[in-house]
């Protein structure tokens, strides 16, 4: 059975008369990456940051495991992980000084094998300081997580980091999903949503816009699928009626390309003309929608209103 | 208890890592120290019946005022106490613990001042020593109760300074650490009874120095406490993790409501 851990219920949260998130609901269940997106200023770090106490709300609830955020903030520690937009430590602070004295805070012993997993191993006596944007990003990571907490909030996990580092960070969310941890992750990037996210949901001007699993919200958009189809001759070139559910046409060396609203009659009757008109086929490739063309899509109709 | 052990040795370190708190918990204090038993020493030889509570008074007030401030300005703005926040680092721990390790690198220079000063200065050394140190741990806490009220007040680096030289420099002048109290002009004295280190060099005249005549040691040792402790209240009461997210609608002028013990000292002398 599955089980809620953070629930969120007509969430509201005003600066002044600027109001950033306009009574948001949604369910995070247990085990599952949750992507927020959206473009700046959308209401995705005032959730985050009021689901981890940060902030108080301004109407509606929040709940992560039962426990509310703005009113229970020492169960709250135990059970959230923060990894922050834009945090910082001491400068003086060294690697191992900061997982012993967060530790210590929590209760729990230092978790020297997490600093080898974010690779800081041989950064254990640099001072905070003299670690690059990136090292001190994994750092902030390892001491979100050093507790084991059941929830953990990604807040931009992955700005500013280079490539293998922003592998080891997605090994690291896996292994944690893996063991049950729920994990929110606020992000701008699409294609990490995509690979990491089990569903997210896009903000716009403090409003969901949508919500559902990459592959839904992919699949529900105005979005054109793209065909690319290559054949030896130039049988492509000389098809004089248009093949159904094409909404665009064009050529790119040898490559035709079709843009489909449906695929599969799209597909069918390409294959069946190239075929009658005996032009062996070279390639064909067909490319979804992606996360980021459906995010464009909602936004730009956003904005547009 | 084994993370409030932890954080205050890390604090510690951090004011002799940190080259502003080394400077101004160490180096500042010693040196004007060792500048001023050499000049006013041979300039006003009464100086040094009190150079071991003044220039201590002065250690307290360079990492109090001129250190510690500044610090925790910069880890709020900077969004360290927020990183505090959500490791479950209490409110309480950020300002108690700069409280006590400013006391602590005080204390320090203070025995390196209390042990020097007879020998290389001919110095007056305390006649009492445990009143000495009572006399040292109240001082110290209220200098460092309105460091870490101008530290929680403060939006900025530069008004941290301001509010510390508002306090520092007429301690410095009028509170007795220069010049005795009894040789300031009637007006000045009434403004110096406004200053917590006035009743630090009072209470050290008559607890430690032996130099009981003309002093309320007992008195000036309770407003002192008193000081500290409407300081540290205010501190918690306007305490704020995040400059950009204002929780709590509290107005900083209540600081203002930390001198009031002195006020009534003042009032008391009239």
């Amino acid at each position: 059975m599955n089980e809620t851990v953070i629930q969120v219920k007509d969430f509201r949260k005003a600066y002044g008369t600027f109001v950033a998130v306009d009574g948001i609901s949604f369910e995070v269940e247990r085990g599952e990456i949750f992507g927020l997106l959206g473009p700046n200023g959308a209401g995705k770090t005032s959730t985050l940051e009021s689901l981890e106490g940060l902030r108080f709300p301004d109407g509606g609830s929040l709940r992560i495991a039962g426990v509310d955020p703005s009113r229970q903030s020492r169960q709250l520690r135990a059970l959230v992980g923060v990894q922050l937009q834009t945090s910082a430590l001491p400068d003086s602070f060294r690697v191992d000084e900061a997982m012993r004295f967060f530790c210590a805070y929590h209760g729990k012993p230092p978790r020297d094998d997490l600093i080898d997993r974010v690779g800081l191993n041989d950064k254990r006596a640099a001072q905070y300081h003299e670690l690059s944007g990136g090292q001190q990003r994994r750092l902030a990571l390892a001491l979100a997580v050093a507790h084991k907490p059941p929830v953990v909030f990604l807040d931009e996990p992955t700005a500013g980091l280079d490539v293998a580092s922003r592998v080891m960070l997605h090994d690291l969310m896996r292994e944690l999903k893996a063991g049950g941890t729920t994990i929110l992750l606020a992000t701008h990037d699409m294609a990490e949503a995509s690979e990491m996210a089990t569903r997210v949901a896009i903000l716009l001007r403090g409003k969901i816009a949508a919500i559902g699993t990459p592959m839904e919200l992919t699949a529900t958009g105005a979005g054109l699928t793209k065909i690319s189809v290559h054949t030896e001759g130039d049988c492509l070139a000389k098809a004089s009626a248009a093949f159904p559910a094409v909404r665009q046409t064009q050529q790119q060396e040898d490559y035709f390309i079709y843009y489909s609203t449906d695929i599969g009659p799209t597909i069918s009757a390409l294959i069946a003309y190239i075929n009658a008109q005996g032009d062996p086929l070279v390639d064909l490739r067909v490319e979804r929608p992606t996360l980021e063309d459906r995010f464009l899509e909602i936004t730009t109709k956003g904005a547009a209103r | 208890m084994n993370a409030f052990v932890n954080h205050f040795t890390f604090e510690f370190r951090v004011g002799i890592r940190n080259k502003t708190l080394m400077l101004m918990n160490y180096l500042f204090p010693l040196g004007c120290y060792f500048m001023f038993g050499a000049l006013m020493g041979s300039i006003n030889p009464g100086f040094l019946l009190t150079i071991v509570p003044a220039m201590s008074i002065f250690a307290v007030l360079s990492g109090a005022l001129l250190g510690m401030p500044d610090t925790l300005v910069s880890a709020r703005e900077a969004g360290i106490f927020r990183s505090y926040k959500i490791n479950g680092v209490p409110a309480l721990s950020i300002l108690v613990i700069p409280v006590l390790t400013s006391m602590l690198h005080a204390l320090l220079v203070t025995v390196i001042i209390a042990l020097t000063a007879p020998v290389v200065f001919h110095g007056l050394a305390p006649v009492n020593w445990a009143g000495f140190l009572l006399v040292f741990l109240v001082a110290a806490f209220a200098s460092a109760g309105i460091g870490v009220l101008i530290g929680v007040i403060s939006t900025s680096s530069r008004m941290t300074v301001l509010f510390s030289q508002l306090v520092f420099l007429p301690s410095m002048i009028l509170g007795g650490l220069m010049l005795p109290f009894s040789l300031l002009p009637p007006a000045l004295a009434k403004v110096a009874l406004l200053l917590p280190t006035t009743y630090a060099m009072d209470a050290f005249g008559g607890l430690a120095m032996g130099q009981a005549a003309g002093t309320h040691p007992w008195l000036s040792l309770a407003i002192l406490a008193a000081g500290g402790l409407m300081a540290f209240a205010l501190s918690v009461f306007l305490f704020k993790w995040d400059s950009k997210n204002v929780t709590r609608g509290r107005h900083p002028a209540l600081a203002l409501l930390a001198w009031a013990p002195y006020l009534v000292g003042l009032m008391l002398s009239l």
